[in-house]
């Protein structure tokens, strides 16, 4: 029987020759990366080895990668304490993969890791935060798991128990019209699986419109798979995931392609052309109250942010630079920027698209989380509005239940910027 | 039997359950005082103790959907609570079983506050209602987890087994 992208790198992970969704096995890991809350997987990982008179030790400190981006620069003396306990732990045990709060290095976990050559097509990829499934775009296993469980990680190599997922099939095509593109597919996909009909799933993607789409965009859909459910997305490895691998993160060796039998199981198929498809927006409060930017434009915004682990790259700044380009920021609008990573910021930089922000009226923060997940910057006022290319909009979500959050892709939230209001980008004039 | 103590709504996310602002506080120690900070009637009922070890909290679909954050899951085992949902979102779900939080998938629970739960043998008994609801087994290669009272525990007999071999 045939097997799917994410069976087929399960079974090599377990040194079986087969399997199919449902088995049990316990995969080697390639890539184990936490954030900040690698100070909790401290904790997790001491008390593992107590009482066992054996001394802890990081199975292979080189597959393990610590990344700060949460609270960047640190919001509290508590948490710069935990970034300083981390530290100690990286020096002791000899984590190389360790990105500190850095202007040339750092940035958001999910834009580090592959930029730097730390994921390759076939790996198992856990990390202790829900949008590892991004790493998928590089054709990778990556999903999200707890603290204790990365302890588990940490001191075994493999993950214990994990059931096989079922695959579901995404059959993308057609061309996207000007200023619709990643971001609006996986917001309308989304919407018609529903916040759980991925759950326990992996979504793979295929199609014309995946084979054209670059790594960026790629990591923008798998990033948000996850607000279906999925515990993981995954665009099987071909010559723009080489491409990306070679010329953008310097990987040299070789580069192994999984893709899936023409016989695999897929639990379901979804075809989606987009050919038609308009700006989507993900109303207040789930991911997956999905609609037209016909049924909201003219929304009030206070807050726009571009940015994250899902539209911070160098793409994304260049659609909304191209947009603001000569243009102010609509009175009584904060417009937020943060590139995902600080390569990314130096890059947009070079191009001249953080000048065009600053000039429209934006504010360019430094690369990380950010206001995301309503911690330490840009928190919403009560009953404040936000239009943001970040994933989720949870009630709450940027630390003030009282407010709203849209998301949107950066053209939207560029060309809304300018006007105050929910605006659709592929109806202005530039 | 087990009294429900507060009912909610589908898509219960992590950010409802611990919110963001209080990330920075790991320890399980203390991360139960956040517990739902936003429901101020329900993070008060938690915090001053009027609720019993064993009480319920009634979800519906998607419970835990959302962030990672294993805080969501340690801030409610202190309280030793059960959830009882129609379905749980995975991360959650791994994460309840890793460190013990009672996890009860149960598709079509229907249970107000104040109603009287009994919980056995593969049903949930609702008293009140008189209402019996199926319980959805929890899958095999969890149960090993269970039965070792959580990962930390599970783990560390595979890490001396590991150490024995050598």
């Amino acid at each position: 029987m045939g097997m799917t992208v994410v069976e087929k790198i399960l079974a090599r992970a377990s040194s079986l020759s087969s399997l199919k969704a449902g088995d049990i096995v316990e995969p080697k890991v390639d890539l184990a990366m936490s954030h900040e809350n690698a100070a909790l997987v401290i904790n997790q990982f001491l008390e593992i080895y107590q009482g066992t008179g054996l001394e802890p030790k990081i199975w292979n400190p080189s597959k393990v990668s610590i990344i700060f981006d949460h609270r960047v620069p640190a919001e509290s003396p508590k948490t710069a304490s935990n970034q300083k306990k981390i530290r100690g732990f990286v020096a002791a045990n000899k984590i190389k993969k360790f990105h500190d709060i850095r202007g040339d290095v750092g940035g958001i976990c999910h834009q580090v890791l592959p930029e730097n050559g730390y994921i390759k097509p076939g790996f198992v990829v856990v990390g202790t935060d829900s949008h590892t499934t991004s790493h998928g775009a590089l054709g990778a296993f990556a999903f999200g798991i707890g603290a204790t469980e990365m302890a588990s990680v940490w001191a075994l190599g493999c993950v214990l128990n994990v059931e096989v997922p079922a695959t579901i099939k995404v059959n993308v095509t057609g061309k996207f019209k000007k200023f619709v593109g990643p971001k609006d597919l996986i917001l309308h996909l989304i919407g018609k699986l529903t916040a759980e009909g991925a759950n326990f799933k992996v979504i793979e993607f295929h199609g014309p419109t995946i084979k054209k789409m670059s790594t960026s965009g790629r990591l923008a859909i798998c990033n948000m798979s996850v607000e279906a459910g999925a515990t993981s997305g995954i665009v099987p490895a071909d010559n723009e995931t080489v491409r990306y691998l070679r010329e953008e993160a310097g990987i040299k060796g070789k580069i192994h392609r999984v893709v899936p039998d023409n016989d695999a199981v897929f639990e379901r198929i979804v075809d989606i052309d987009v050919s038609n498809l308009e700006p989507q927006i993900a109303c207040p409060h789930t991911v997956d109250n999905v609609k037209s930017i016909k049924e909201v434009k003219g929304t009030k915004i206070n807050q726009i942010v571009i940015g994250s682990c899902t539209n911070g790259r160098l793409d994304d700044l260049e659609i909304a630079a191209k947009i603001i380009k000569g243009k102010k920021v609509a009175q009584g609008v904060r417009m937020l920027i943060f590139p995902a990573s600080a390569r990314i910021y130096n890059q947009a930089l070079a191009r001249g698209f953080i000048g065009e922000f600053m000039k429209a009226g934006a504010v360019v923060m430094n690369s990380g989380c950010g206001p995301c997940l309503g911690i330490h910057e840009g928190a919403l006022g009560d009953g404040e509005v936000a239009l943001s290319t970040t994933n989720r909009n949870f009630k709450g979500r940027m630390g003030n239940p009282k407010s709203e959050v849209y998301l949107c892709s950066p053209a939207v939230a560029a060309a809304s910027a300018m006007k105050g209001v929910i605006t659709d980008p592929t109806k202005i004039k530039l | 039997m087990s009294q429900v103590i507060y009912k909610l709504g589908d898509d219960i996310s992590t950010d409802i359950i611990y919110p963001g602002r209080y990330m920075a506080t790991v320890l399980p120690t203390e991360t139960p005082q956040f517990a739902f900070a936003d429901i101020k009637e329900l993070n008060e009922k938690l915090n001053t103790k009027q609720v019993p070890h064993g009480s319920i909290i009634v979800g519906g679909k998607n419970f835990g959907c959302g962030s990672s954050r294993e805080q969501a899951v340690s801030a409610l085992k202190g309280y030793e609570i059960i959830i009882i949902a129609c379905n749980f979102a995975r991360i959650f779900f791994q994460n309840s079983i890793n460190l013990g939080l009672q996890t009860i998938t149960c598709p079509e629970i229907e249970a107000n506050e104040g109603d009287e739960l009994d919980i056995k043998g593969g049903e949930v008994v609702n008293k009140t209602s008189g209402k019996i609801f199926r319980i959805e087994p929890m899958p095999k290669a969890r149960q090993a987890i269970i039965e070792a009272s959580g990962l930390i525990a599970y783990t560390r007999k595979r890490v001396m087994e590991k150490a024995s071999m050598r």
